[in-house]
């Protein structure tokens, strides 16, 4: 067990990369404390699955370096990290019984069968495999199959840390929702470091503590799910976090205060300096936004009922602007105003946050 | 309930395969059902002889010596063509230019057709002018395929291996490389190595297609004719005189149709037998 380090990390899959594109990771810096859970999230193709394999080893980055503690694993392989990983599709051992296949990665470890009795016994009781542990493996259902991946990781008491790559899409949702509540629950008792890979911000927000929000190779926020929600540090984790998304909005700044559509919108902390010629954005989550007497002038467009609140579509000078309203709240038919809560209104510069 | 319409028209559109089937099969099939059951002196003439064929053969020795010979031969290119085919798909490039080239020269040998691979063995094993045969004289060994049982039987096996080891090592391969890569990844996570990624994850996902390799490959064997009666005809004496080879002798040879009626049928019943044999029991166990 031990703190996870990477250090300037990059990769291509292209033996001689030139430009950007080339790049499936285009730099990574974190540092990962023993213990925590932590998810990956980010759209398909941007590079999480590639982070992971690096970090299992199954790759070797093309620059950059592992550590674990302080041991440089870079070119260590898999076996010699000591780590576990599920994958997206269950791997099983078809010949074997429940159980071998949970004794698998121990016993080609040389543990003693005493040991491995014990700690198969062990997880097959917090997966709910007791039943049928001496039976094939081949015959089980898909979810069955990836408790027994998951067995599989968790079996061994002294990884370095866990991974799971995205390790419930083959799940049924009502079981994805039991297993998530099982990992976490086991994440308190192995106490192993985990990570967590996915593109479902449910899955993320849930089970971890802190949040990687990866978008094209590279991080763009590392933080509490409240942290991800309430200050996103990039407008794409705006975006893809929350539902729906944060407003982005095109602005201008005058005299240090942002101007939509040329009103000006209040800002919690104080006059914003923005680098020459950059592309500037505001940003707000439909949450913080409400109808008022005064404020920016709206058109109504759509309303939509989700349950407990209404999602109301607006346009504004040109841009949708999405906000929540309570069940109950009235709603304006045409035109209204908008005011923005200034404590959760942020600036971007080409899609970075300055203010 | 839906009434089901009845239309028997439907046959109709039936009756072309039917026809096919009984003009390619089942005619021919039953002309040798009809042979083994009489005694013919030519000319037409029929005699009802009863299961008095399939007696005599059942007892006959020359039967059991051929049943066994072909038993024993199918044994051994089995033994021989499953684990090296196996070894040779396992060594195969997945990746790479070499790929097209290792699977073109895999396939050649399947391409030749079978008397000329008979031929070619039996020039290329001949004792004073075959590379193979000079060769192994070369090495001190006395070998001569057409006196010896021992060199016959050799080349023999050695022919069969060459024709047609390919057609395992390409059913593997195809095999292997339908194996998810993750299979891989995470037996190396879970610390497996060389032996028990074989055992435990190709072996096992190899199944299917060595179900289908052994039995092709066992009712081709059981079947073989053309390559040893090019390379040997069925000698010496008869050491390699496997039983379709028998079997033509009887019927053309010595144009006793009873007889070789009957052996014909039992021939095939036996082929039916072991074929389902097999298959059991490969396939226990797969239905859970």
């Amino acid at each position: 067990m031990s703190e996870i380090v990477l250090k300037d990390l990059r990769h291509s899959y292209v033996p001689a990369p030139k430009d950007d594109a080339d790049w499936a990771l285009k730099q990574v810096d974190v540092r990962w404390s023993d213990g925590g859970a932590y998810a990956l999230l980010g759209p398909s193709g941007c590079g999480k699955t590639t982070l992971l394999n690096i970090i299992s080893g199954l790759l070797t980055p093309t620059e950059g370096q592992v550590f674990f503690g302080t041991r440089d694993v870079t070119h260590e392989p898999p076996e010699q990290r000591n780590i576990a990983q599920v994958f997206q599709f269950p791997v099983v051992y078809d010949t074997m019984t429940v159980y071998d296949n949970l004794a698998f990665p121990l016993r080609n470890r040389g543990v003693p069968a005493a040991d491995v009795d014990a700690q198969v016994r062990q997880i097959a009781e917090m997966l709910d495999l007791e039943d049928g542990l001496f039976k094939r493996a081949a015959g089980l259902t898909a979810d069955g199959k990836q408790k027994i991946s998951l067995g599989r990781g968790l079996v061994r008491s002294d990884v370095n840390v866990i991974m799971f790559d995205e390790p419930l899409t083959v799940i049924d949702p009502h079981l994805k929702w039991q297993l998530r509540s099982k990992l976490k629950e086991l994440h308190h008792e192995v106490g192993s470091t985990m990570i967590y890979v996915t593109h479902d911000q449910t899955e993320a927000l849930t089970f971890a503590d802190q949040v990687v929000v990866m978008y094209e190779g590279t991080v763009v926020q590392i933080g509490t799910p409240v942290e991800l929600f309430e200050r996103p540090k990039h407008t794409f984790v705006g975006h893809f976090i929350g539902s729906p998304g944060m407003n982005v909005l095109p602005c201008q700044l005058e005299g240090g205060v942002p101007q939509v559509g040329g009103q000006p919108v209040p800002l919690g902390n104080g006059p914003v300096e923005a680098p020459a010629g950059a592309r500037l954005e505001l940003g707000v989550r439909p949450e913080f936004v409400t109808f008022a007497d005064e404020g920016l002038p709206v058109q109504v467009v759509k309303v939509s009922d989700a349950g407990r609140h209404s999602i109301v579509e607006t346009r504004l000078a040109g841009n949708r602007v999405m906000l929540l309203v309570r069940e109950g709240e009235s709603l304006p038919s045409e035109s209204a105003r908008l005011s923005f809560d200034p404590a959760h209104t942020q600036v971007y510069a080409d899609g970075w946050m300055i203010a | 309930m839906i009434a089901k319409t009845t239309n028997q028209k439907a046959w109709f559109f039936v009756l072309p395969v039917v026809l096919l089937v009984a003009f390619n099969a089942i005619i021919p099939l039953m002309t040798v059902v009809n042979y083994s059951v009489q005694e013919t002196f030519g000319d037409n003439v029929f005699f009802w002889e009863g299961v008095g064929w399939f007696e005599q053969v059942l007892h006959s020795e020359r039967f059991h010596d051929a049943l066994l010979r072909q038993l024993a031969f199918s044994f051994i290119i089995l033994a021989i063509e499953v684990p090296l085919g196996i070894a040779i798909a396992l060594a195969m490039p997945r990746k790479g230019p070499w790929v097209s080239v290792c699977l073109v020269l895999m396939a050649l040998p399947l391409l030749i057709p079978w008397n000329v691979v008979g031929a070619m063995w039996n020039i290329f094993a001949l004792p004073d002018i075959g590379l193979l045969g000079k060769a192994i004289n070369g090495l001190g060994i006395d070998y001569n395929f057409t006196r010896q049982p021992i060199a016959a039987w050799f080349t023999t096996v050695l022919m069969d291996v060459w024709h047609w080891t390919s057609l395992v090592v390409l059913l593997c391969y195809a095999g292997l490389c339908s194996i998810p890569d993750a299979y891989y990844q995470a037996a190396k996570i879970d610390g497996a190595r060389g032996w028990a990624i074989f055992r435990y994850i190709q072996l096992p996902k190899l199944k299917r297609v060595l179900t289908i390799a052994i039995l092709l490959r066992f009712m081709d064997s059981f079947m073989i004719y053309t390559e040893p009666f090019v390379l040997t005809g069925g000698g010496p004496g008869n050491a390699t005189t496997f039983l379709s080879i028998d079997l033509v002798k009887i019927a053309l040879g010595q144009f006793d149709l009873g007889p070789a009626a009957a052996m014909s049928l039992i021939y095939f019943l036996i082929v039916l037998l072991l074929c389902w044999i097999f298959y059991t029991l490969m396939m226990r166990g797969e239905e859970q």
